[in-house]
């Protein structure tokens, strides 16, 4: 049955063929979306070639530059949100239509909870934080670049490859059915021995490993390379809450791994890790995948909750208010979030004293996570405060992640979660953390570093609508599902019977809608930002009168991050720098600066990672052999070479920097109150009000 | 790799002049070795927690008393123990004051060599204990016994091949390119590794085999 050349694959696997011998709706709308895939690359290539872009483009493909990493990282987000969102936006007008059936198929609704769930988790939450650290840790801890910037490479290019296999089964073959979690014995071979849970537990176990390993070179990065002086208590909260992020990385990724490699040893080899019988046992499964899940979620929160607060302090002019207290909270969530992971499953028959142990525990997360918030709140008050994109994201998150984590709190009691169970109540809580808390925190440190990168702002105004979307557009479609789950309508349903929920769906299904205009102007935004970006340039790199290392260098910041590497004597070094008038001062002395050389290993191993993934999935035995090999002869062959660096000479060091410094000491700057008009060239002049 | 900023050097070996290039690349390289063997740590430690809930869950097959032999898990431990010290001598072979003279990098091959031939008579007993379970009626689909079994000895195993490809790849660098920084900064990593999988397995014949058999 499997072909040695093509393994499973045939003609019919790919859906466009299927819908022109078999036409139907269902089939119509994901052949619609598949074609997308090849229109979209042949479009690509097209606009390459227009442009003549193929030199830069494999100009950041090979670079290990922090910055140019994260921001593919980030672009990479962007797509996959585009899907993600239009998959949710899908399910939640079928789901207002589908009183005694929709316009959906219930495979086609199955396939697409998971891919969305699956996409959203691995690859839009995780890419865009692990995009924003990579751009900002080097910056803020006053290091040149990470500690394993080739490695940084390879881990984007197993995500790449991740991502490549969960879009591919969009037009080849099928996606998982059994939700993000993939449960067996549900997506075991024997009720389920097609390709869909094989495209989901390679995706993730590929992109997992990458994932692992950029744990590992940041808590590297931030244990060993900070600059001079930055004590760990000098660390900037975004460095820290990177920090614990990383650590959960660390840990908390090779459960996922294992669970990967187990099932994976259960479907392709009849192992009985998580059969239901000859001795499998399925719980082991739910165990491993949710030692895993909880600290996923707050791997995603945590630098979302880093954000928050390097922009409150930012946007008030102010220190930020119980710095230390919110370190040790930041750390605490970390560690306990290992010992809750119970609470996934507290209908699955453990006894009560157990489910009452973690349900403790649970709640107890909620006492940092409040210190946070009062925290920040104490930031704000009677500071100088202005009223920025970042900062009504701010506002969003105050107001919507506190329900959220309230719903949470009502969720970890064992005996209400015995009615809540799988109901959209759950939906509505996961959606209230995850979207006001880690969307809105992306969004707003998308916002708040974008100029570090590029060189120019984000214009307010699209901001700020863009913004504003989000937030009434969160509102309408999740908060409808709390009354909605509570009159007892369950998750992942196809259709319902019940006359009751119509009202409420129907809200839910045109707040949906809304979001899909918010994603529309996230790319407006950007698009208008980039065409009017002369007027938005920032050279002299600080627009918001920023307070930590990464605002004292110019904007675009240079391959080489700083100059001269600083020295930092206080919590807020740049702060402190402009305050002395010391900060633009002229340097005597300049070094020539060693940077990592490009390299393809990155890019050679992404392109394995997909060959090897694809043949798995597929049957395609001698490409997954040869991809694999592959992998191993590469990574020897670098082993072998000798690893190149680029010298940039002091002279020009001194050149570009010297122009800077000049340029700022002549320059009057802005104020706050002009900061979001064109005046705002990256100078920040002192306020009215002094800074405290 | 990048170096580590000053204040903080590796505090093992002096692989070069004091203070010097080699001294702080060693710390970052050194240390990131040991974090991502942490994260390796809990992988191994997820196959025990699954060995662990199914260590009675038979379903009528072979246990322990019918498929393990402790002779041939003896000579496996006595291989790998032993392969640990050899392993030592050739990073000590690496000190400053000989590492470029021509007699301790044949000093560092030759323990070199003799850890892989140690790694090699170890797997040598394992894959033929390995194959005499399945011709027992004990393969890894046996049971869920079995494949926790399977699953947790092979994937040391498995750390174990790569250990031993690792180890060539070394010997052909340092006879090709000589005992230079980076080679330095591998064996330095390669040794952790090592010795790591040395840890694991006594839990394993503490736990597996010995746990078993009582
Ligand atoms: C942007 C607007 C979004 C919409 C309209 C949306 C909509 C939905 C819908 C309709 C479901 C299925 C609910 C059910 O089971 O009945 C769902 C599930 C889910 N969503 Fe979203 N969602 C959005 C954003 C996100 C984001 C940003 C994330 C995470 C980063 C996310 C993660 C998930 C997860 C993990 C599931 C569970 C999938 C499963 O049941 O296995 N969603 N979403
Ligand atoms: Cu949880």
């Amino acid at each position: 049955m499997v072909d040695p050349l093509f393994g499973k694959l045939s003609w019919d696997s790919i859906i466009l063929v299927q819908e022109i011998e078999n036409p139907n709706l269902n089939l119509l709308i994901t052949s619609g979306a598949a074609v997308m895939i090849p229109v979209g690359g042949v479009l690509l290539i097209a606009l390459l070639w227009w442009l003549n872009w193929w030199k830069p483009l494999l100009g950041w493909l090979t670079s290990v530059d922090h910055k140019k990493i994260g921001a593919m990282y980030i672009i990479f987000a962007v797509v996959m949100l585009f899907r993600g969102v239009v998959e949710g936006t899908l399910m939640r007008v079928h789901q207002a239509t589908a009183l005694n059936g929709g316009f959906l198929s219930s495979d086609h609704f199955n396939q697409l909870f998971t891919t969305h769930g699956t996409n959203m988790i691995f690859f839009v939450a995780m890419p865009f934080l692990i995009g924003l650290i990579n751009i900002v840790v080097p910056l803020q801890i006053g290091a040149r670049d990470v500690a394993f910037p080739r490695l940084n490479q390879i881990s984007l290019g197993l995500t790449g490859a991740g991502g490549f296999l969960i879009t591919i089964s969009l037009l080849i073959g099928e996606f998982a059915t059994g939700g993000w979690t993939g449960y067996p014995s549900y997506n075991g071979k024997l009720i389920n021995p097609g390709v869909g849970p094989d495209y989901w537990l390679i995706s993730l176990g590929i992109s997992g490993i990458g994932s692992t390993l950029t744990g590992v070179n940041f808590a590297v990065t931030i244990y060993k390379m900070r600059a001079k002086g930055m004590t760990f208590m000098r660390m900037p909260l975004f460095t820290w809450t990177a920090l614990c992020t990383s650590i959960l990385l660390i840990f908390a990724m090779p459960p996922l791994t294992a669970c990967c490699v187990m099932l994976g040893l259960d479907r392709y080899l009849d192992f009985h890790f998580f059969t239901n019988d000859m001795g499998g046992n399925l719980m082991n499964f739910i165990n491993l995948f949710w030692m895993f899940g909880h600290p996923e979620v707050y791997i995603l929160i945590l630098p979302a909750f880093g954000v928050m607060s390097e922009i409150s302090p930012t946007f008030s002019a102010k220190r930020l208010y119980g710095y230390t207290g919110l370190v040790a909270a930041t750390m605490c969530i970390a560690v306990v979030s290992f010992m809750v992971w119970l609470h996934h499953f507290f209908t699955m028959g453990q006894s009560a004293t157990v489910n009452a142990a973690f349900g403790i525990a649970t709640l107890l997360i909620g006492i940092p996570t409040g210190v946070k918030v009062y925290d920040w709140l104490a930031t704000l008050w009677g500071g100088r405060i202005r009223f920025t994109t970042p900062m009504i994201y701010l506002i969003g998150f105050f107001f919507l992640f506190v329900i959220g984590g309230l719903s949470g709190v009502i969720l970890a009691n064992p005996t209400l979660d015995y009615q809540l169970h799988n109901s959209l109540f759950l939906v509505a809580h996961f959606h209230n953390v995850i979207i006001p808390g880690v969307l809105f925190g992306i969004l707003a440190g998308i916002h708040y570093w974008f100029p570090k990168v590029f060189g120019f702002r984000l214009m307010e105004s699209y901001g700020k609508i863009t913004a504003v979307c989000w937030i009434i557009g969160f509102c309408l479609t999740f908060l409808p599902l709390y009354p909605l789950g509570m009159m007892g309508m369950t998750r992942r349903t196809v259709d319902y019977s019940d006359p009751a929920y119509v009202p409420l769906m129907m809200v839910s299904g045109a707040g949906a809608l809304f979001l899909s205009l918010a994603f529309t102007f996230i790319v407006i935004l950007f698009w208008r930002s980039i065409v009017n970006r002369k007027k938005l340039a920032i050279p002299m790199g600080d627009p918001w009168d920023g307070r930590t290392l990464e605002w004292w260098t110019p904007s675009p910041a240079p391959d080489w991050n700083f100059a001269i590497l600083p020295e930092v004597h206080s919590r807020d070094p740049f702060t402190e720098a402009k305050k002395d008038g010391t900060a633009y001062q002229p340097i005597e002395k300049y070094e020539d600066i060693e940077l990592p050389s490009t390299t393809y290993y990155g890019l050679i191993i992404g392109v394995l990672g997909c060959g090897l993934g694809f043949g798995l999935v597929w049957y395609i035995w001698w490409m997954a052999l040869a991809s694999f090999l592959g992998c191993v002869v590469t990574a020897m062959v670098y082993g072998f070479l000798p690893k190149k660096e680029i010298v940039i000479p002091a002279e020009e060091v001194r050149k570009v920097d010297e122009a800077w410094r000049a340029e700022a000491r002549e320059s009057q700057g802005v104020t706050r109150d002009d900061e979001s008009t064109e005046a705002n060239k990256g100078l920040a002049r002192p306020d009215a009000l002094p800074a405290v | 790799m990048s170096k580590a900023q000053a204040g903080s050097l590796h505090p093992g070996l002096n692989l070069g002049e004091e203070h010097g290039d080699d001294h702080l690349e060693a710390e970052t390289s050194v240390f990131g070795f040991w974090v991502f063997m942490m994260s390796d740590l809990v992988t191994f430690g997820m196959f025990f927690i699954i060995f662990a809930s199914s260590a009675h869950a038979l379903a009528g097959g072979p246990g322990p008393k019918e498929l393990f032999d402790l002779g041939s898990v003896a000579w496996q431990t006595g291989f790998l123990l032993v392969s640990s010290l050899t392993s030592g001598m050739a990073v000590l072979s690496l000190k400053q004051d000989h590492a470029d003279e021509r007699g301790s990098r044949k000093r560092l091959v030759f323990w070199l060599v003799i850890t892989i031939l140690l790694g090699c008579g170890f797997l040598y007993h394992e894959i033929a204990d390995f194959v005499s379970m399945a011709a027992a009626g004990g393969g890894p689909t046996r049971s869920g016994y079995l494949t926790a079994l399977w699953s947790l000895v092979g994937l040391h195993g498995f750390h174990v091949s790569c250990g031993i490809l690792w180890c060539i790849v070394i010997i052909a660098g340092v006879l090709f390119q000589g005992v230079n920084r980076d080679w330095k900064l591998t064996i330095l990593r390669w040794a952790v590794f090592w010795h790591f999988l040395d840890v694991v397995w006594i839990a394993i014949f503490s736990f597996v085999f010995l746990g078993g058999l009582i």
